[in-house]
């Protein structure tokens, strides 16, 4: 059991994630060191405490939001009376994905002025296509006879979803949210350039102000950011794993 | 029990199912034949409704299936297709208590029913259970299917081509299992297939169907003896027609009663095709009879087969 925790990458990430968090300052003779003359050595405008639960907030609620949509949405299209938009939703979710986040950035600060707010719609749109598509694919791919079988038995057609549609297309589901969030904590960084305040501030702060330690700083704990999430998924996926 | 009266069904102008009328009594094993494309599926499906007829209507026990909810009628018919359907995410246990549970039964009384129905199938209780279906063989889900088909009870057993998909050998057990289940529970039965063999094997009444017609009502020996068309006659073959007599005629008909005879007995409800087996593989020209508890019944002679 020990060995076992000890060996997962998952309790290291969360170490070195949890101590570069809270305790960056304390590297600051290194940076000093390393990069002469930047002053002070280590990114303080913001804590990264706050930066990060900024960041979290920002990619929660608009993954949230684009898991809601996107399943909703696959779920529609997959009934009778949806089936008809499948393509037109398809459609809409790759144009989402083609937009650069920068460019919806761009359009979307006119009208929602500077802050968090756009960077959310972008981080929503961008974080659309994956979970659309893996519903999709999650859901087309409970085998017909199954579907046959549940409706042929008595279940209602929520019945039918619920029980046997959502839970035999749930892993492929959980792989796009997956992808989603985890391409979403980088992009949130963007949204830094529009005032939203993420681990990105001391990248763009950094690199504004030609101090190259607080990109470092700021790259570190994103790239780390996004590996946990992505390890504390792939737990997820194993815990909902098929049985048997 | 099930009358049909005059259904139709039409896909984009192609007449599937056509003016079609059967009534199949109570209690009878009841096989819907016909090559493939003869509407035989979609007259099953009308059943449950899990297709609607464009016309005519369906009686359940003299009541119009669509008198009732699809879910509430589905609730009472048993349905087995050929690639069992289970759920893949349920344990065994689960997947047969699919009906019952949407019947809200208690559940010491779902667990009990379940132990009963995998004892049934001969599925030892214990051991199945908590397996999940891709544990199990091919034999072993469909029995499975057919076991979540009876779970609650269901007044009629609706079967699509239930055992065209496992191999000869389980195919022949399944099939002796599903005619004991008929024997010991009296359920009434709507079984499609396009295997004539199993046909004439398992049905008490066969219904063939041509382009959405019927073309001929009968019991398996009406059906070899009389075919009423040139369709009914190549498609139940006019070649090895003798042999095919044989399978659908049983030892009690020619049976001698009260004679003896030395060596291993036949039971009265087997086919005369398995009697004449027995001798051939024996090198023997007489039979003992006994019936089902092996009291014995009288002898049969090679002769008599022919007779």
């Amino acid at each position: 059991m020990m060995r076992a925790t000890l060996k997962s990458s998952l309790l290291w990430v969360i170490l070195l994630f949890a101590f570069l968090l809270l305790d960056m300052p304390r590297f600051g003779p290194v940076f000093g060191w390393a990069f002469p003359g930047v002053q002070p050595e280590v990114f303080d405008r913001a804590s990264f405490i706050e930066m990060f639960w900024s960041h979290l907030t920002l990619v929660a609620m608009a993954s949230t939001a684009a898991t809601l949509v996107g399943v909703g949405l696959a779920i529609f299209v997959t009934r009778p009376a949806g089936r008809d938009f499948r393509t037109m939703v398809n459609v809409a979710a790759t144009i989402g994905q083609t937009f650069p986040p920068a460019a919806v950035l761009a359009l979307a600060v006119p009208a929602l002025g500077f802050g968090p707010r756009p960077t959310a719609v972008a981080l929503f749109l961008y974080g659309l296509l994956p979970i659309v598509e893996n519903s999709i694919a999650g859901i087309e791919g409970v085998p017909d006879a199954v579907r046959d079988a549940a409706s042929g038995m008595g279940l209602s057609r929520w019945q039918v979803l619920r029980e046997v549609e959502l839970p035999l297309a749930a892993p492929v589901i959980l792989a796009g949210i997956r992808v989603s969030v985890t391409i979403g904590i980088g992009t949130a960084t963007i949204g830094s350039a529009v005032g939203a305040l993420t681990l990105g501030t001391p990248v763009f702060d950094g690199l504004a102000g030609n101090k190259f330690p607080y990109v470092i700083q700021g790259a570190m704990l994103v790239a780390l950011f996004a590996i946990l999430t992505d390890l504390l998924f792939a737990r997820l996926v194993r815990a909902l794993a098929p049985p048997g | 029990m099930i009358e049909l009266d005059r259904v139709s069904k039409a896909y984009g102008g192609r007449t599937v199912v056509d003016n079609l009328s059967l009534a199949v009594p109570q209690g009878a094993f009841c096989v819907l034949l016909g090559p493939s494309g003869c509407g035989k599926s979609t007259t099953l499906r009308m059943i449950n409704r899990l297709i609607e007829c464009d016309s005519g209507a369906i009686r359940l026990g003299g009541e119009d299936v669509r008198a009732v909810a699809p879910e509430i009628l589905r609730r009472r018919i048993g349905y087995v297709i050929q690639s069992n359907g289970l759920f893949p995410h349920w344990r065994i246990a689960d997947n047969i208590a699919t009906v019952p549970r949407l019947l809200h039964w208690e559940r010491d009384r779902i667990e009990a029913r379940v132990d009963e129905l995998l004892a049934l199938l001969h599925l030892d209780p214990v051991a199945y259970r908590d397996k999940f279906p891709h544990q199990l063989s091919g034999g072993e889900q469909q029995r499975v299917g057919v076991a979540r088909a009876l779970a609650a009870d269901p007044e009629l057993l609706l079967m699509d081509e239930p055992f065209a998909a496992v191999d000869p050998i389980t195919r022949d057990a399944l099939q002796g299992e599903i005619a004991r289940i008929h024997r010991e529970t009296g359920k009434t039965i709507l079984f499609v297939t396009h295997d004539i063999e199993e046909a004439l094997r398992l049905a008490t009444l066969i219904a063939i169907l041509d382009k959405g017609k019927l073309a001929q009502l009968g019991t398996p020996l009406d059906i070899v003896e009389n075919p009423q068309s040139d369709f009914v006659r190549d498609f139940v073959g006019a070649q090895g027609i003798g042999l095919k007599l044989l399978s659908v005629r049983k030892v009690a008909e020619r049976m001698r009663p009260g004679e003896a005879a030395e060596g291993e007995p036949i039971v009265a409800e087997a086919s005369l095709a398995e009697a004449l087996g027995q001798m051939t593989e024996r090198r023997c020209d007489r039979l003992p009879v006994v019936d089902a508890t092996g009291r014995v019944l009288g002898s049969v002679l090679l002769a008599d087969l022919v007779r």
